[in-house]
């Protein structure tokens, strides 16, 4: 690979009061540009790779990079916080604030915009993820699923992130609705030439979304490469995993 | 289980909360002081907090005042002491009743909202979603709530003073034959600044305590609407509980 690595998770141990580690010396990287989409079973620590890298869970043991350099939750200086982009699998608006402001929250209480531009940049990015504008006014509770994540990907897009991070993001919708929002992450993170780590469990969705897939088992990454290379690689356990098959005769 | 064992993996639990809380108010008072401050949440969380604390606050008080001065009367006449009753009904109500009585009616109408609420957005992800989006929950979500309680306590506690004093007139002018203008000048006359003053000051501690507990079994409320229900039961008991224990050392100070 001669791609430059934008994220690096370095031998990343993470444990939970006393128990076997979620993640056990995991190392992986995300490329610059690329659409990294991160596969496994159900508690192989898919989640907790990606909230060690929002800086939501620090490791006993290892590091995050972000362009070199430690995430550092917390920090002014933690190379994270701003440039990432983050949709969360059950979208978490906040209830109590109409949609334009869940999507200008950012601009409005940590970049200091004025509340009249953070408006106008908030209906632009309502406008890419293809939402009318009097959905603006809205209160999240009167959406629907499929528009609930449309409004949580503009958030994470209105700031114009260089990383963008997906949690589950078809998880709970329909096959066309899911379809949508796939081609909405892929038009997204071309726009906006930004490096993309996505988890999920739908082969569909990765197949629409990846550069790069890599499989977490055992709190280790199992197997990595190219999306070409997911449905021929010579690892068994990938390719049932992709098929959908159990290891059960 | 071996007794002993229990006993000290319960006082080590117990010494792990206090420290976790300790850790947490000191993590709340550093957000007080360091902006960005969010102002509209704290004008919010006072309208919250204050204004619609008014009703329960003011009819708590009322029904305390005047309970308070048919029981005085009652104890009174045993030694010919009923016209002590203003002054001790003003006395109890100012110094004792009502910054206890209206601090455990918000215990259970606020922290237990605030737990709920702060709870909610712990199982939904929203304040991992404020840390993506650059706001520290502490700045943003905790210090707006502990500061609506110290400001807006001792408002409402001398709103329940004048309430609850107003309730031991209407029953000894009403019910107890006493005459309305010595009632009014008796307990105007016996009232100290201090008196005043103390209670006020304990009100803006048992603000404190009350939204403090709200916000950390909130905070670190676990295990989905389950968990959200425990967290805001254990709010409550916890903010009764440190209130009377703060009561008692702050009116050991004040005497």
């Amino acid at each position: 690979m001669t791609e430059r690595v934008k994220i690096a998770w370095k031998n990343v141990t993470v444990g939970f009061d006393g128990r076997k580690p979620v993640l056990n010396g995991l190392n992986l990287e995300a490329y610059e540009g690329r659409s990294l989409v991160v596969i496994g079973g159900s508690g192989t620590g898919k989640s907790v790779t990606l909230k060690t890298a929002l800086g939501l869970i620090r490791p006993q043991k290892g590091c995050v990079e972000i362009d070199g350099k430690p995430v550092r939750p917390g920090h002014e200086d933690d190379p994270g916080v701003a440039q990432i982009g983050m949709l969360f699998q059950s979208g978490a608006l906040f209830d109590s604030l109409p949609i334009w402001k869940n999507v200008a929250f950012r601009l409005l209480h940590a970049e200091h915009i004025s509340e009249d531009e953070a408006r106008t940049r908030a209906l632009e990015a309502l406008d890419q993820v293809d939402l009318d504008a009097h959905v603006a006014d809205q209160r999240p509770g009167s959406l629907s699923g499929g528009m609930l994540k449309r409004a949580a990907l503009a958030r994470a897009i209105v700031a114009r992130p260089k990383i963008l991070f997906f949690d589950e993001p078809t998880t709970g919708l329909d096959p066309v609705t899911a379809d949508v929002i796939n081609k909405l992450i892929v038009r997204q993170v071309k726009n906006l030439g930004a490096t993309a780590v996505s988890i999920t469990h739908d082969m569909v969705s990765m197949h629409h979304i990846a550069d790069d897939v890599a499989m977490v088992k055992d709190g280790q990454i199992l197997w990595r490469g190219s999306l070409d290379g997911v449905d021929s690689c010579a690892n068994d356990e990938v390719c049932r995993f992709v098929r959908g098959e159990s290891s059960e005769d | 289980m071996n007794p002993l064992r229990a006993i000290g993996a319960g006082l080590i639990a117990l010494l792990r909360s206090a420290g976790a809380v300790a850790l947490f108010a000191g993590q709340t008072l550093a957000a007080l002081v360091r902006p960005p401050y969010f102002a509209g949440q704290l004008a919010q969380q006072i309208f919250k907090i204050g204004f619609l604390s008014l009703p329960v606050v003011g009819l708590t008080a009322l029904f305390t005042g005047a309970a308070l001065a048919l029981n005085i009367y009652t104890g009174g006449s045993r030694f010919n002491a009923e016209s002590f009753v203003p002054n001790i009904v003003a006395m109890g109500i100012v110094r004792e009743l009502g910054p206890v009585i209206a601090s455990l009616m918000l215990a259970g109408r606020v922290s237990s909202g605030i737990a709920a609420e702060i709870g909610a957005m712990r199982a939904t992800e929203q304040i991992d979603a404020l840390h993506t989006l650059a706001t520290d929950p502490m700045r943003y979500l905790i210090a707006p709530r502990v500061l609506a309680g110290v400001l807006v306590l001792p408002v409402l506690v001398a709103t329940a003073d004048i309430i609850g004093i107003y309730g031991g007139f209407l029953v000894s002018v009403h019910t107890l034959d006493f005459n309305p203008t010595i009632y009014v000048r008796n307990t105007w006359d016996f009232l100290s600044d201090w008196d005043i003053i103390s209670g006020l000051i304990k009100a803006a501690v048992f603000g404190f305590i009350l939204t403090l507990m709200g916000c950390y079994h909130g905070f670190y409320a676990q295990g989905g609407a389950q968990g959200v229900g425990r967290a805001a039961t254990n709010a409550v008991v916890a903010a009764a509980v440190l209130i009377f224990a703060a009561n008692f050392l702050l009116t050991s100070l004040f005497v």
